[in-house]
C-alpha cells in the first residue's frame, strides 16, 4: 500500500517536473500519457496512423494524408484547396502548442476520417510521430 | 502664336484614361464584401476555407449555421460554445441585414428563408451565369465556395472579375 503511494507521488512528482521545464508538446504528451495509462508512446505507431486508410469515416478523407499528403514536411490542402501547413513540428515549429487548438482539430479530424474521436493512445503517437518529423 | 498640340492630346488621353480607370473601381465598388477583420472570426472560419464575408448572408442564416456546426456542409466544425457565442455575435453585427455595416445587404436583397449556401443566391447565381462546368471542376477551382481561385482579391473584399 505504501509502495504504491510512493510510486504514485514519486511518478506525479517526475511528470510534474518535466512539465514545468519541457514545453507544452510535452505537456501535452504527459496528459495523454496520464489518461491512457500507457507505458509510452510511439512514432512508429503514429505514423501507420497517419498513413493507414480507414474506412468508418467520411468517404472522401480515408486517411489523414488525404488532406495532409503523404511528406509531413509539406504543406497539405483542404478539399476547397485552403492550404494546410506541413504536419512535421521541424518544419512548422508554432504547431501543436496550443492544447485547445490540438484537441479541437483531433476531435473534429479523426472524426472525420476514423469516424470516431481518436484515443489517448492515438494522440500520443500521433503527436510523437509528428515532433520527430 | 503655336498651339502645343501634342502635350494636349498626350494629356487628353491620360485624363480619359483615368476617367475609364476610376468608373471601373467605382463599378468594383458593387463587388466589395467587407472583409472579416476579428481575429478570432477569421481563424476559427478561415482555417479551412476563406473567412467569407459576414455581409453576404442575412443574420438568421449565421444564426443557423453557428448552431448547427457539427454538421458544417457535411464537416464537423464544432467550436466551444463561448468561441461559437462570440464568432456569432460578429457575424450577427455585420451581417447581410445590419443597413450599412452589411455593406448594403446587396447580395441578399429580397431573399427569404434561412439561406445557408453562399452559392445558392440567386444574385450569386446570376452573377457566375457565364462560367462554365469545365472551368468549375478544374483541379485549382473543385468547388464554389473556393472564391480565391478565380477572385485573387477576395480575402482582401473585392470581389471583382
Amino acid at each position: 500500500m505504501n509502495r504504491t503511494i510512493a510510486i504514485v507521488f514519486i511518478t506525479a512528482s517526475i511528470s510534474f517536473s518535466t512539465s514545468s521545464i519541457a514545453g507544452p508538446r510535452e505537456d501535452l504528451l504527459a496528459q495523454y500519457a496520464v489518461a491512457a495509462k500507457s507505458s509510452g508512446f510511439s512514432a512508429e505507431r503514429g505514423q501507420t496512423l497517419h498513413t493507414r486508410n480507414f474506412n468508418g469515416g467520411k468517404p472522401v478523407t480515408p486517411a489523414c494524408t488525404s488532406c495532409h499528403g503523404s511528406d509531413t514536411r509539406a504543406p497539405g490542402s483542404t478539399p476547397i484547396g485552403k492550404s494546410i501547413e506541413a504536419v512535421a513540428v521541424s518544419v512548422t515549429p508554432s504547431r501543436y502548442t496550443d492544447p485547445a487548438k490540438v484537441e479541437k482539430w483531433f476531435r473534429r479530424n479523426c472524426t472525420e476520417v476514423l469516424g470516431r474521436e481518436c484515443t489517448p493512445q492515438e494522440k500520443g503517437d500521433w503527436l510523437t510521430f509528428v515532433m520527430g518529423q | 502664336m503655336n498651339i502645343p498640340y501634342r502635350p494636349i492630346t498626350l494629356g487628353l488621353i491620360a485624363l480619359v484614361f483615368y476617367v475609364l480607370l476610376l468608373e471601373r473601381a467605382m463599378a468594383g465598388g458593387g463587388h466589395f464584401y467587407t472583409p472579416v477583420t476579428d481575429p478570432l472570426v477569421k481563424e476559427e472560419c478561415g482555417s479551412c476555407h476563406l473567412a467569407f464575408a459576414p455581409s453576404m448572408l442575412p443574420a438568421r442564416s449565421w444564426q443557423h449555421m453557428m448552431g448547427n456546426l457539427k454538421t458544417h456542409f457535411g464537416d464537423d466544425a464544432s467550436l466551444d460554445a463561448d468561441t461559437a457565442a462570440k464568432i456569432t455575435r460578429y457575424l450577427v453585427d455585420n451581417a447581410a441585414d445590419a443597413g450599412e455595416r452589411g455593406d448594403g445587404g446587396k447580395l441578399t436583397r429580397g431573399v427569404a428563408g434561412v439561406p445557408q449556401r453562399i452559392t445558392e443566391l440567386p444574385k450569386w447565381v446570376r452573377e457566375h451565369r457565364e462560367v462554365p462546368d469545365w472551368e468549375w471542376r478544374h483541379k485549382d477551382v473543385r468547388t464554389k465556395a473556393n472564391c480565391v481561385a478565380c477572385h485573387v482579391g477576395a480575402a482582401q473584399g473585392n470581389y471583382d472579375e
